[in-house]
């Protein structure tokens, strides 16, 4: 069949741009989940403050963030941020900090979501017993919000390795981009591409079924679910 | 034991209480009726800071509470508190609920928490719910588990904020002997409550709140059987028929 053949020989002669595009991908979705919860949870705990102008910030940061597109986004830390402050002139660099910094906010809204679904009575059962108010999120809060956010969280995860497509605008080769090269070098509208989709799809697919496995783990492991 | 000096609380433009001058002795069991939005659990919360008054003081054992520069943790370790909802912790286990505070707040270690809450537990006849978690228990198991949760710190007292009003009728009683034996043995005790006859039976006073302000107190006796105001007569009028 001619499609195999054409196949096969486009594999063996432009396999590395998939497996290079593949690399860059996961390693802008890894640094990006990483670094984008740690700043989530920065910018929820900022968020919650009861400090109003701290509180503010953040709530703004989120806001903006949730209400631009990401493309936008990805060219002002490109362009802009460099200017500004004192940044590696890394593509690399700059292209994963923009989708960190929108994963961020997303994280951060989750979190609050998720703590904020807890009932009231619970931080005021711990208080009343005399623990701090950090010690009622540890103990109390926080071990029962986890339950609620992990799957909105996986879902960011798996939104934020397909968005992650985005950051081929500055030339990044990652995934999308090569496939996108290589569209342009063979002509071939449809084959680079859905190869690309297909190594996109394993990845999100395997996310997901790992996240769902912990989810279940977690629900084994916790017998009460209600008060 | 607490005092409270002409205490006030405000949530916007509403005044809920409106000035509540009133003291608790120790070993004294009071009982606050009243109709609802008279403040009366607005009056507890504030007892131990659950809400924060808006003016006045309280005073805890010869320090103020209401002063922030005094640790409000370390007050409410000797405060304990029953809750209309009960408020057990559902990812833990029975035994769990009760020993966390111990173990986190009193650094009590783990073995020495455990025996305190199995005791406990035995009181109140239910130490085989040990390592049940809370969603698989009866609403009057819960609020007893709820108690034993608080006595377990070693509360000097207890405040209940309406613990009898989310349960079944059938579980009343069995919540109601739980207060009844700790009042004998001499805990003091702030219950907020429409059950006139725990009143009756348990209180050594009872003060009736209306309109944010204690309208009137006395001995059980005597607000049963001759209440002055006549807030009060209408309002046992209407409860007691």
């Amino acid at each position: 069949m001619d499609i195999f053949t054409n196949f096969a020989e486009f594999i063996t002669k432009y396999y590395s741009y998939y497996i290079n595009g593949t690399l860059t991908t996961l390693q802008i979705s890894f640094f990006g989940v990483i670094f984008g919860s740690l700043v989530g949870v920065l910018l929820c705990l900022l968020r919650m403050s009861n400090n109003k102008i701290i509180s503010s910030i953040s709530t703004a940061y989120i806001e903006i963030v949730r209400g631009t597109p990401l493309i936008l986004q990805v060219y002002v830390v490109y362009y802009g941020l460099p200017m500004v402050l004192p940044l590696p002139d890394s593509r690399l660099f700059l292209g994963t900090l923009a989708v960190l910094l929108n994963s961020a906010a997303y994280v951060a809204e989750i979190i609050r979501a998720g703590i904020q679904s807890i009932d009231v009575g619970q931080m005021e059962a711990a208080r009343s017993l005399g623990m701090t108010k950090g010690m009622s999120m540890r103990y109390i809060i926080i071990p029962q919000a986890f339950k609620n956010i992990l799957p909105a969280l996986g879902n960011e995860f798996i939104v934020l390795v397909k968005e992650s497509a985005i950051i081929s605008v500055i030339a990044i080769p990652d995934l999308m981009y090569n496939a996108d090269t290589l569209r342009g070098i063979t002509y071939k509208p449809f084959m680079p591409l859905i190869i690309a989709g297909v190594i996109y799809f394993a990845i999100t697919f395997t996310l997901s079924k790992v996240l769902g496995m912990l989810e279940r783990r977690l629900a084994a492991s916790d017998k009460g679910s209600e008060s | 034991m607490i005092k409270v000096v002409n205490l006030s609380k405000k949530f916007g433009k509403l005044h809920v209480l409106k000035g509540i001058n009133e003291e608790i002795k120790k070993g004294e069991v009071v009982v606050v009726i009243g109709p609802s939005g008279s403040g009366k659990s607005t009056f507890l919360r504030c007892l131990n800071l659950l809400e924060e008054p808006t003016s006045g003081e309280i005073i805890f054992d010869g320090v103020s509470i209401t002063d922030k520069k005094n640790d409000i943790n370390k007050q409410r370790e000797k405060m304990g508190m029953v809750f209309q909802q009960f408020n057990l912790f559902p990812h833990l286990t029975v035994l769990e609920n009760i020993t966390i505070a111990p173990i986190k707040v009193k650094k009590m270690k783990k073995e020495e928490a455990e025996k305190i809450a199995m005791n406990l537990l035995k009181r109140i006849g239910l130490e085989d719910k040990a390592n049940t978690y809370p969603n698989k228990l009866s609403g009057g198991q819960k609020q007893r588990i709820a108690i034993v949760r608080a006595l377990a710190m070693s509360p000097e007292v207890m405040l209940f904020d309406e613990p009898t009003s989310a349960l079944d009728p059938e579980m009343v009683g069995e919540v109601l002997e739980v207060m009844k034996d700790l009042a004998k043995d001499g805990m003091t005790m702030v219950v907020v409550t429409h059950e006139m006859g725990f009143a009756k039976e348990v209180g050594d006073r009872v003060l009736f709140m209306d309109g944010g302000n204690i309208v009137e107190q006395g001995t059980p006796k005597e607000l049963f059987t001759n209440p002055q105001h006549p807030r009060t007569q209408d309002f046992l009028r209407k409860i007691l028929v």
